[in-house]
């Protein structure tokens, strides 16, 4: 059965969301979900462990042996990216229990979950298909299920914010079609490891290079790559709290990773990065990205848009350590993917606790929530520390990573772009603290309970960040073989 | 040239118009139709790449020699499905947005949230719209 | 050849002018009814490009399933286009000249139009798919067993599409509620026109429905060996339900296929193909590897792997399209 494990990876999700609808009861919809996220993680970790031992494994679907059938690849650049995704579902469903309940209208809670697996089946495929049309299909079904999740958001709000980033999701998607439909062109394949092999020698293909081009510009609107995250804010901050949890900790990583799978392992880097000025355009997009983003987040005045706008800077510390095309920067970029996954999902639940004891996540009504609710708060602060870089938490060691990585090629420019996104953290999050700590409480209205589930889930994502912090050996090895398995021979 | 490749530039004209026309049309209804226009060019591309002089339909059958490729086909199978899903969800967002908003004009939803914003209102949907109608 | 250029150029011709008309529409039922035409242009364009299966879906699809629900919506909502303003058109404008930019570059160097000798036909898959198959699935139709069998999964991922979509609407329009069935007829509006009471398209719409349905099975079990299978039927399926719908009222409809009934077969279908993934599996294969299913026999058992596949694409296809349709048109009598 253990030969069966990549597709269990998939299948248990995908099998899960028919049984979440065909069910109906909100409690039997979210053990399915629970019971989905649970089992990908069980997959996820055995598939590391056998990679680690024995490398590449490959799964031909219906036994058609690639490139003629579609096949799913795991290697060591995409485990952890499944166990990042895994593990994220598995928090958000033990958080989503009594955040959802609380959040929305009981006949629409199991087609929630149901969606929520759908997403989770959606990513995990993404990441672990060898076939770049199979990927579309994937990209497609996480999308498409993802407009859904944030449309239920509850304010109007979220319809707008579901509806444009649909649009502009779908057109980024239609990119990445005509792209591999130009590489198909000219290869006449699908399959990755068979593409990479028929692209090898052809870099003056002008047919190739806007291939390049069109899939990049699409993954970069799924990835909010600065100048399309237009979508991003409005759609982390108005959707449902379990909802912005999951999609901060995972959507944008995973297109990253499919970015990195192009990049290296399809087109591979000497088309990308050498032939293609895709690395200097990367790190521009990025430095940019990173103020923009970063200086919108100082002038937000509600939570979730501040945590928002950051991610469009987060991207950026990311792009930018997978532009550089060097081993250590794209192990750094690994590594920032997993901490800052960690710590943004952190701080989006406090958000959707807050939100959901107050009412509200306005900065003026959180006049004072320190001193009320000082373990809900101080989750928040221990993760914001993280999102800053301050030692010893998970933020800085990869922070760190990024700047060594830096350093090493010379990009002082980028490099000063990122520390100035990091004093501009130091002000959006003590701009937070400040108030939640500093001010009079305004309202005198008793704040509801919170439920031990939700703290749970939020304590557990910021000792993990913290744990991290002290000891990043286990991230750091996950991204070293990441990032050698990326520029080593790429394994197709 | 032009006799080789002129098919392929009228597809790419068809998606042209239609990414215009979901750029910069505020109508969300429109913004759809775009968007299907411009899926619709790329999936008659993809056909194209598949067609082959004097071949037929990639059906087997004795007698015939020389077939079209039969995987482009199947993948514009699989697009067409997915455009038109988007497409429905795309519908069934603009009609809540219309409730919501009492129009279906970008700018317009933008400057009513504005005004919320303004007057402190937060959006809340009401409960009996929300949980979805009758 | 000229013939097929001419038929060719007067095709592509009819395309950009419907497109470029849609765009300057601000009438939206015009424009919805144009991107019918495109569409239905755009299956005689598949045609000639022998692409039977496509040219059939997107008739399906665009001209038939697509215009009705951009009906609906129209309906419900505002039919006549705000005048774009000037300051929109600009970021059309540079998106419209980088995109063409790239597209003409790369069109440079893409194989002649139709040539025999470009990568798309050289590779090895060529052969494979409409040589070997005949030995290894043993069906005509190429189209399906690439579909079915070679690139299942995608198929799977995009019945997972299709069903997400039924969710989304479901989620978004309702109903949520089960109609409880001793709720009293809300009494029609006098002045509410309705098509079951002109006799003509009673009967005619009547009589047809048999036929719509019977066409469907016949699309459905016929994919193996012509244009046609699970998806395009169930396609048609639906639209003999959203006929009914339409001229005989939407309660009459719903009293015919009940919501929870309907979503039961929604869920079924998707279930039957994973099932089919699973089972293959536990019968010692990979997912989806239907040589399992008839030991010694590998094509008697990819023809069942494939009939069951389609008939599960079938049934989701026309209960999620049918679902879609009754969400919107009750959206409509709610209001």
């Amino acid at each position: 059965m253990t030969g069966q494990l990549p597709v269990l990876q998939v299948a248990a999700p995908l099998l899960c969301a028919p049984l979440c609808v065909l069910l109906r009861s909100r409690t039997v919809a979210w053990l399915l979900f629970l019971v989905a996220s649970l089992a990908s993680l069980t997959c996820a970790a055995l598939l590391a462990v056998r990679v680690d031992r024995s490398g590449t494994l490959r799964y031909a679907m219906g036994d058609w042996q690639a490139p003629y059938g579609i096949e799913f690849v795991v290697n060591g650049f995409n485990t952890p990216v499944l166990l990042l995704v895994s593990l994220s579902a598995v928090v958000v469903a033990v958080y989503s229990r009594r955040s959802v309940a609380g959040e929305l209208a009981p006949r629409r809670v199991p087609l929630l979950y149901a969606c929520l697996c759908l997403t989770l089946a959606g990513l995990l495929g993404l990441a672990i298909t060898g076939d770049v049309f199979n990927a579309f299909v994937f990209l497609e079904i996480s999308s498409l299920s993802t407009y859904t999740l944030i449309a239920m958001g509850r304010r109007r709000q979220a319809l707008l914010a579901a509806f444009r980033y649909l649009v502009i999701g779908s057109v980024g998607a239609v990119f990445v079609l005509i792209g591999i439909g130009l590489a198909y062109a000219v290869t006449g394949t699908l399959n990755m490891g068979d593409l990479a092999q028929r692209v090898t020698g052809g870099h003056d293909n002008r047919s190739l290079q806007a291939a390049v081009v069109l899939v990049f510009v699409g993954l970069a609107v799924k990835m909010a790559v600065f100048p399309l995250h237009a979508w991003l804010p409005a759609a982390y901050a108005e959707a449902p709290s379990a909802v912005s949890t999951f999609i901060a900790a995972t959507g944008t990583k995973v297109a990253i990773y499919v970015f990195c799978r192009f990049a290296f392992t399809v087109f591979g880097a000497t088309l990308v990065f050498g032939a293609m000025p895709v690395g200097r355009i990367g790190l521009l997009l990025a430095a940019l990205g990173i103020l923009l983003g970063s200086a919108a987040a100082c002038f937000q005045d509600d939570l979730r848009y501040l945590l928002a706008w950051s991610s469009v800077a987060q991207v950026g510390y990311i792009v930018a350590g997978v532009s550089l095309a060097t081993t250590a920067g794209v192990s750094a970029a690994y590594l920032h993917m997993i901490m800052h996954s960690v710590t943004k999902a952190a701080l989006f639940a406090t958000a959707g606790l807050l939100l959901l004891r107050l009412g509200t996540v306005r900065l003026a009504a959180l006049a004072g929530v320190g001193r009320r609710m000082p373990w809900t708060f101080a989750a928040f602060v221990v993760a914001g520390l993280g999102l800053v870089g301050v030692p010893p938490t998970a933020g800085f060691v990869s922070k760190w990573a990024l700047v060594t990585a830096l350093v090493e090629q010379g990009q002082w420019l980028v490099l000063a772009a990122m520390l100035s996104g990091s004093l501009l953290a130091v002000f959006y999050v003590g701009r937070v603290v400040e108030v939640a700590w500093f001010r009079e409480p305004t309202a005198d209205a008793e704040p509801a309970a919170a439920p031990a589930s939700m703290v749970t889930a939020i304590w557990f994502l910021v000792l993990l960040s913290v744990s991290f912090g002290f000891d990043a050996s286990l991230p750091a090895h996950l991204a070293d073989a990441a990032a050698s398995a990326l520029l080593g021979n790429g394994g197709g | 040239m032009i006799a080789s490749h002129y098919v392929y530039w009228t597809f790419f004209a068809l998606m042209l118009i239609g990414l215009y026309v979901v750029i910069s049309h505020g109508n969300l209804l429109k913004k759809l139709i775009g968007l299907t226009l411009f899926q619709v060019g790329v999936f008659l591309f993809y056909i194209g790449l598949g067609k082959r002089d004097g071949g037929s339909a990639p059906i087997i059958s004795d007698g015939v020699e020389v077939y079209s490729h039969p995987l482009p086909q199947v993948l514009i199978l699989t697009a067409i499905v997915v455009g038109v899903a988007t497409l429905a969800v795309g519908l069934a967002l603009a009609v809540r947005i219309f409730e919501a908003y009492g129009t279906v004009e970008e700018d317009e939803v933008v400057e009513r949230d504005r005004a919320d914003l303004a007057t402190g209102h937060d959006g809340h949907q009401a409960a009996g719209r929300d949980s979805g109608g009758s | 050849m000229t013939a097929f250029s001419l038929i060719n150029i007067v095709l592509l011709a009819i395309l950009v002018a419907t497109a470029v008309t849609i765009t300057r529409l601000r009438a939206l039922y015009e424009a919805a009814m144009l991107a019918a035409l495109f569409s239905l242009v755009t299956a005689c364009l598949f045609v000639l490009l022998d692409a039977l299966d496509v040219a059939f879906t997107e008739a399906a699809v665009g001209v038939g399933i697509s215009t009705v629900l951009i009906l609906g919506v129209l309906a419900l909502t505002r039919s006549r286009e705000a005048v774009t303003q000037r300051r929109r058109r600009l970021p059309g404008v540079a998106a419209v000249l980088l995109v063409g930019g790239t597209l003409g570059y790369a069109s440079l160097d893409l194989p002649a139009f139709g040539a025999a000798d470009s990568p798309v036909h050289s590779h090895p898959l060529t052969e494979v798919y409409l040589h070997q198959s005949q030995e290894a699935v043993g069906i005509p139709n190429t189209v399906t067993s690439v579909l079915a069998s070679y690139r299942g999964l995608d198929t799977l991922g995009e019945l997972v599409v299709v069903f997400t979509a039924g969710l989304a609407v479901v989620s978004l329009l309702g109903p949520l509620r089960r109609r409880r069935p001793t709720r009293p007829e809300r009494p029609r509006p006098i002045a509410d026109f309705d098509l079951a009471d002109y006799r003509v398209i009673r009967v005619v719409s009547g009589g047809l429905l048999p036929f719509v349905l019977l066409f469907a099975l016949y699309v459905l079990f016929h994919g193996e060996y012509g244009p046609g299978g699970g998806f395009q039927a169930g396609v048609i399926f639906a639209s003999g339900f959203v006929l009914y719908g339409l001229v005989f009222g939407l309660d009459r409809a719903q009293r015919v296929v009940p919501h929870a009934a309907l979503w039961s077969l929604v869920t079924l279908g998707l279930l039957v193909y994973i099932g089919l993934g699973m089972a293959t599996m536990l019968l010692g294969g990979s997912f989806l590897d239907y040589d399992v299913l008839a030991p010694g026999n590998p094509a008697t058992g990819q023809h069942l792997g494939i009939l069951v596949v389609e008939t599960a694409i079938g049934i989701t296809v026309a209960s999620v399209m049918t679902t879609i349709f009754f969400s919107f048109a009750g959206r409509g009598v709610s209001r």
